[in-house]
């Protein structure tokens, strides 16, 4: 396969996955808002999801203030910011058409329908009474790309770029996702009404608060809720679910190219097995907040190696 | 020949239905009007779905636009398409004959058939590939050749294309579209298929394998990008034909052979169908600043380690001012008579063409020389007073950029508009393939110009597209009268 194509394939299933995780941090975000009435802390929230998002310093370059409008605007329309919604939208097709031939037909009409309807958004779309249907149809429209990638796309390695797009990102959201709310995890007692709340956010958005409930059968514990999103495979957003994929998926690409290796392979292997094989309160014995940032920084790590090694050959 | 003349419908001449229409009559008679429009609304859904768009250039607006496609078939009796097809292939045998001859030893111009200057100062005449053959001999693999109609029997080359002529992804998936809706229409017809197409540009391609391949060639596709207008067609075609599609920085070229970047490794690559312009192909030889080419494919392919196709500087074929010449060109090379012929073209650099054309410009088309898409084109008939008084300065000030034409009155078929059924202006452009052997499938592009009156059937002046049917079983040009086709 072409270089060029193995490169859009990956970014198609990152962006896809990047809009999707979008929406789901902006519907948690305004889930929030609304049950918080203390202003500070409404802003507050609204730059977590800012950095959460990766797209803090995008926004503090725009010189202005976190709040709910402003945040909203940035992450899910502003075609400056290269992560928005409607970015990741319109880059997702961009690398569809690139290579629209190794896509089947349902997995570019999935990106193709979802690309010419976000292009009819107006401001309307994006005011606080509509903003929650939008983003519905985001996360619906994710699910359907991804659903049509599974579902009709040869086990080649066209399908393993895509994968691997998909799971890199994934796994990456679910670091930041805990790593914004560490503090509240991190056994530091806080305000419990306020405390629950963002333990709730951070299940709702990975689509786990449910999944909690079935694992453990008790009331949330931020012990729990880390272990969840970190270590129990059976969660299909947990850290260590998105790492035995990449690590599944790499190894299927280099199979499918008679064994060749290199040290994206390696690394990926080294971190899913700390993953598989580590202990919830060693991770919290050693600070979530610094497993967590070296996991991010391993992410951007494994990107680049992966990069190097199969997508600018 | 103005468009004052009756045009001749190729459904009802006379108020008669001619044969090859019979059974589309009957049809076009019993839908009614919504059904078509319904039917015309669930193509342009087929289109849209499968992205197949077309860019328009510098008209801002949607970049991305639909050819529109009209639901109603061209239909052609097997006769009719066979003499055009022979007239075809004998045009670009002729067409590649004098490509290597002009890029050869010149006979022809040395017999004064061809002025040595129309040859030597035409800008579309590359002097990189004097006295290089391409691989099989081939210049132009992949002709298309414009024809359009007057009369029953009466077809006329309106330009020859050689360099990279596009269009064959709407006469493919026009096809499709249509079987989807209609296939009813179908059984009651016996139509040729062109779905092989595809096929056949890869045995094309593959014919004209370079010296130096060993084992089965690989073929690419070249592609400028997927912000040129005609991306979807190479993606199409790549797809149909399973080879890759490549841009310019995918391919490197290493001790003069051509390899592309993979995902395993750089892998050989022996026969590239370009779809982009000679000017970009290689910084090296061409244009410096070119990103879209590979720098030393030119050095590769004079070494024999790749076929490029069409090849280079195959534009002097198609060029306007020598199109005159093509007759003489099947005279000299096959010792043959024209089986088509060419429309009457007055070129502007001859002083007495000059002043005809200066004299009759409201009843002529005038066209520059090396342009192509009908942009910076005149039709006379349908121009006023100031654009004719500009075009007349243009052409005083640089005769050898323009030819006239007389506005020839192209045959119109039934086709679904806003009021209903109303004939349309067509053209014909049959793709031409030309490997060890020609090949071309039945039929071709058939475009329409959907504005009344219009003659202008270039999709970037608001032309659409009709599925060309070339019917098997020869329905003798028997008419019936109209009333009766119910």
């Amino acid at each position: 396969m072409l270089s060029r194509t193995a490169d859009s394939l990956y970014w198609l299933g990152r962006y896809i996955e990047r809009a999707g995780n979008n929406a789901r941090g902006l519907q948690v975000a305004l889930r929030m808002a609304s049950l918080t009435r203390d202003v500070a802390q409404r802003d507050s929230a609204w730059r977590a999801l800012l950095i959460a998002s990766g797209c803090e310093p995008g926004f503090r370059e725009t010189g202005q203030v976190a709040t709910q409008e402003t945040v909203v605007r940035y992450l899910a329309a502003d075609p400056s910011n290269p992560s928005s919604i409607i970015s990741c939208i319109e880059a997702a097709r961009r690398n569809g058409r690139q290579v629209r031939t190794a896509l089947t037909v349902d997995m570019w009409e999935a990106v193709n329908e979802t690309w010419s309807e976000a292009r009819r958004s107006t401001q309307q779309t994006f005011a606080p009474d509509n903003l929650p249907v939008f983003l519905d149809w985001v996360k619906s429209r994710t699910v359907l790309f991804n659903g049509a990638y599974a579902d009709t796309m040869l086990r080649d390695e066209a399908w393993r770029f895509v994968r691997l797009g998909t799971m890199l990102e994934r796994a990456d959201n679910t670091a930041r996702v805990l790593d914004v709310h560490h503090h509240a995890l991190g056994g530091t007692e806080e305000d419990g009404a306020v405390g629950y709340l963002q333990w709730q956010a951070i299940l709702r958005s990975v689509s786990a608060l449910r999944a909690y409930h079935w694992v453990y059968h008790s009331r949330l514990e931020p012990r729990r809720i880390a272990e969840l999103l970190i270590l129990r495979p059976e969660l299909p957003r947990s850290m260590v679910a998105c790492y035995g994929r990449i690590e599944e998926t790499l190894d299927g690409i280099a199979a499918s190219h008679g064994g060749r290796k290199g040290e994206c392979h390696r690394l990926a292997g080294e971190m899913h097995a700390r993953l598989r094989f580590g202990r919830i309160a060693d991770v919290m014995a050693g600070g979530l907040h610094d497993f967590l940032t070296a996991t991010i920084d391993r992410n951007l790590e494994l990107g680049r190696q992966i990069q190097g090694f199969y997508l600018q050959a | 020949m103005t468009t004052t003349t009756p045009a001749f419908d190729e459904m009802s001449a006379d108020g008669l239905v001619r044969g090859p229409y019979a059974e589309i009559a009957r049809w076009l008679a019993a839908t009614p009007q919504e059904a078509l429009e319904r039917r015309r609304r669930e193509a342009e859904l087929l289109f849209k779905r499968i992205g197949i768009t077309f860019a328009v250039y510098g008209e801002g607006g949607d970049p991305e636009r639909l050819i529109p496609f009209d639901i109603i078939p061209r239909i052609l009796a097997r006769a009719e398409w066979d003499a055009l097809s022979r007239g075809l292939v004998q045009r670009v045998k002729a067409l590649n004959l004098f490509l290597l001859d002009v890029y050869g030893g010149q006979e022809i111009v040395k017999a004064g058939k061809i002025p040595a200057a129309l040859v030597r100062e035409n800008e579309a005449f590359r002097p990189e590939m004097q006295g290089f053959v391409p691989p099989g001999g081939v210049y132009t693999h992949i002709a298309g050749i414009d024809v359009v109609r007057t009369g029953p029997g009466d077809f006329w080359v309106l330009e020859d294309n050689c360099r990279t002529p596009s269009g064959v992804s709407y006469m493919l998936e026009g096809r499709e579209a249509m079987l989807r809706l209609f296939p009813d229409l179908f059984a009651r017809h016996r139509i040729a298929p062109v779905g092989h197409y595809p096929e056949e540009l890869l045995e094309t391609l593959k014919s004209v394998a370079p010296p130096n391949c060993r084992g089965l060639p690989r073929v690419a596709i070249l592609t400028p990008g997927s912000y040129n207008s005609a991306y979807y067609e190479h993606c199409f075609l790549a797809d149909e034909m399973g080879v890759e599609v490549v841009e310019g920085p995918d391919l490197f070229v290493e001790e003069d052979v051509v390899y592309m970047r993979t995902t395993t490794g750089s892998q050989r690559v022996d026969v590239i169908y370009r779809r982009i312009d000679d000017d970009y192909l290689d910084p090296k030889v061409f244009r410096a600043e070119s990103v879209l080419g590979v720098p030393g494919l030119m050095a590769a392919y004079k070494k024999g380690n790749v076929t490029l196709a069409n090849a280079p500087g195959g534009g002097i074929a198609d060029d306007k001012a020598i199109y005159p010449y093509v007759p003489e060109m099947v005279r000299f090379y096959l010792g043959e008579e024209p089986m088509l012929s060419n429309v009457p073209t007055y070129l502007c650099e001859r002083d007495e063409d000059r002043a005809y054309v200066l004299d009759h410009l409201d009843e002529l088309v005038v066209k520059l020389t090396h342009g192509s898409g009908g942009y910076g084109m005149l039709v006379g008939p349908h121009s006023t007073a100031e654009q004719r008084a500009e075009f007349a300065a243009r052409i005083r000030a640089k005769p050898a950029e323009y030819i006239a034409q007389p506005t020839l009155a192209l045959s119109t078929v039934p086709t679904l508009v806003d009021k209903g059924i109303a004939p349309r202006h067509v053209d014909l452009r049959p793709f031409v393939l030309c490997g060890k052997e020609v090949r071309i499938v039945p039929g071709g592009l058939t475009r329409v110009a959907l504005r009344e009156g219009s003659l202008v059937v270039n999709s970037s002046q608001g032309g659409g597209t009709k599925d060309t049917w070339v019917l098997e079983d020869d329905p003798a040009d028997i008419t019936t009268p109209v009333g009766e086709a119910g």
